[in-house]
């Protein structure tokens, strides 16, 4: 019998031991670093908590406060500037350069290199690196927009240019997606591409009607992933918004002060550790939230090839 | 497959967006170059702020604060270099980003492959509800784990230290789990079973005939974990909290904190701190290519 199962193409069974023996770090781990954080960190959310003190019962009381909190409000509305905004501008971007990228030119991995390189760039460096190059008196960019009769806002000192600054810095980092489209515009099959232009279709329609559809399931992937890490955003905006001798501050207005920096200025700067953790699972909600309506809203607009 | 993709490319599958339908020689040449000049407009944007940076990591601060800025230095200088290594301790902030990449790299691969492999290629009961744990946590803000753990580290006294930053590699993470997991379940099971029948304990078969199978996952894993050890900032920002520990991200970062404006030294570390992040990315560049399409494509 145990022949038989073996030459057969079943697998064969073996007692559970051995795949939770091999399993057993990502358990053991899960619940040492998540699902136990996760309980207390829910317990911690109904609490007064500053460290020194046993944590006090207080019930819904973080979650009513941090509703009457400007700076809770005015991160909420940082953030979500930046991933409306960002995130679908930046997948578009993503998607014009991969198309860019694949052209059918010599030299291909060469540019998809190029294209790659600041997606590994310490963010240390690439926020400092900015920094300097969106200096309104000494920087490039301004004397490039200058030269080609562009306005030069004061990008890190007006509020209103501090968010398109951000934008333009995780702009720089779209190669990781650039790539994940370009391996898939190469997955698109070429008899279709031959079919649309039998049927006399020109160049946007073959676009719109047969490389688009296939590359609706990595753009969903893309989306959720990138609406994830937008509304974490945090070190770019910390290190923008550093100054000399002080901690972050948030920037002209409060401008960058995004949702996850509001978040560690009230657990690690202020100390209060219940109101950080109520922070932390409205933002776990809202990820759930927006999530599950992406993926609701995806039946509409996400083809699945036939395979 | 139409004979204008053999002339346009040589290589099928990459014509994506131009028409099949064959044109006159000459209109090749000038759609090659428009292409190469878009090519070329877009590699100089991504590039110039790393020009940026390495300019200016070599100019006097005569040349840096210059109006209007000039992007190459009229003085080559390399005093920036020294001045930054000698404002902080930047060979012990070097030392110690080393050792982190060097034992998360090796708790991640110790970790990582082994629990994919459980999940991909050894049934067992709770199998999926434990691989739907690996996705569901891929999507849990680490901020909400951020206090208690925090608290969990103070209670054995760790924050302050670099065991924060070490130990949770050894436990794997979603993300590569997810990566080698996929690329385990390609193995044929006749491998595996190859191995069984002829008496091999499971762990071994795992160490000797699949490990050796999935050197490119492993790789690219490997190659994943470097950068984003090397380059991590908030937690070495969390959890450490005296010099003779920093990293070279806090390092730079503290750096900036005491010495603000002085764009040349800045730069001058910024560039150093970068090159080993650049260097490992053009070794292991396929690693990364295959590593981000997989992980997209699924």
């Amino acid at each position: 019998m145990a022949e038989a199962t073996l030459a057969g193409r079943r697998p064969r069974r073996r007692p559970a031991w051995a795949g939770l023996a091999f399993s057993s770090p990502w358990i053991i781990g899960l619940v040492v670093f998540m699902a136990g954080p996760i309980l207390v960190s829910l317990y911690y959310s109904f609490t007064e908590f500053n460290l020194f003190q046993s944590p006090r019962w207080v019930g819904l009381d973080n979650y009513a406060t941090l509703l009457k909190d400007p700076k809770f409000l005015g991160s909420v509305f940082n953030t979500a500037y930046l991933a409306i905004i960002g995130v679908p501008l930046g997948l578009a971007f993503a998607l014009l350069v991969a198309l860019a990228l694949n052209f059918p030119v010599k030299g291909q991995p060469l540019y998809r290199a190029i294209v790659y390189l600041p997606a590994i760039v310490p963010v240390v460096t690439a926020s400092y690196l900015w920094r300097w190059v969106f200096n309104a008196q000494y920087g490039y960019l301004n004397q490039v927009l200058g030269s080609i009769g562009l306005p030069q806002p004061n990008w890190l000192a007006d509020p209103m240019w501090t968010k398109p600054a951000v934008l333009v810095i995780t702009w720089w980092g779209i190669g990781a997606t650039a790539v994940i489209y370009l391996a898939a515009l190469k997955q698109v099959p070429q008899q279709l591409y031959e079919a649309a232009a039998v049927d006399g279709a020109n160049g946007w329609q073959r676009f719109w009607y047969v490389t688009w559809p296939a590359l609706t399931p990595v753009t969903l992937f893309q989306l959720i992933m990138g609406v994830i890490a937008a509304l974490q955003i945090f070190a770019p905006t910390y290190l923008l918004t550093q100054s000399r001798g002080n901690a972050a501050n948030g920037g002209p207005g409060d401008s960058l002060l995004t949702y996850t920096m509001h978040l560690f200025h009230n657990a690690f700067v202020f100390l209060k550790m219940g109101q950080a953790a109520a922070m932390a699972w409205i933002l776990f909600l809202v990820i759930g939230l927006l999530t599950s309506f992406i993926l609701l809203t995806s039946r509409r607009w996400v083809h699945y090839g036939s395979e | 497959m139409a004979a204008s993709d053999v002339i346009r490319a040589g290589r099928p599958g990459t014509a994506a967006g131009s028409g099949p339908v064959p044109r006159p020689r000459r209109q090749y040449l000038g759609r090659r170059l428009t292409h190469h000049l878009i090519l070329i407009l877009i590699s100089l944007a991504f590039l110039a702020p790393f020009l940026v940076m390495i300019t200016t990591a070599f100019k006097t601060s005569g040349d840096i604060f210059r109006v209007p800025p000039r992007l190459l230095p009229q003085h080559w200088i390399v005093g920036n270099f020294a001045e930054a290594v000698q404002a902080m301790p930047f060979l012990r902030y070097l030392a110690n980003t080393v050792l982190l990449v060097v034992l998360n790299v090796a708790g991640t691969l110790i970790s990582c492959p082994l629990v994919a492999y459980g999940l991909a290629k050894l049934h067992w009961r709770g199998r999926s509800a434990v691989f739907g744990t690996v996705l569901g946590t891929m999507m849990l803000p680490a901020q909400v784990t951020f206090i208690p753990l925090y608290l969990l580290w103070d209670r054995l006294g760790a924050v302050g230290t670099l065991w924060p930053l070490i130990i949770p590699a050894f436990f794997g993470s979603p993300f590569y789990i997810f990566l080698l997991r996929q690329f385990f379940t390609g193995v044929p099971d006749s491998l595996r079973e190859a191995g069984l029948i002829d008496g091999a304990s499971e762990l071994r078969v795992y160490l000797q005939l699949i490990l050796p199978q999935a050197k490119a996952a492993i790789a690219t894993v490997a190659v994943f974990q470097f950068v984003a050890t090397w380059t991590d900032f908030l937690l070495p920002l969390i959890y450490l909290n005296s010099q003779q520990n920093y990293t070279l991200s806090i390092g730079l970062y503290n750096f900036f904190g005491e010495h603000g404006v002085a764009w040349g030294p800045l730069m001058a570390a910024c560039l150093v701190f970068t090159i080993p992040a650049l260097a490992i990315f053009m070794v292991a560049q396929r690693y990364f290519v295959q590593g981000i399409s997989v992980t997209g494509i699924k």
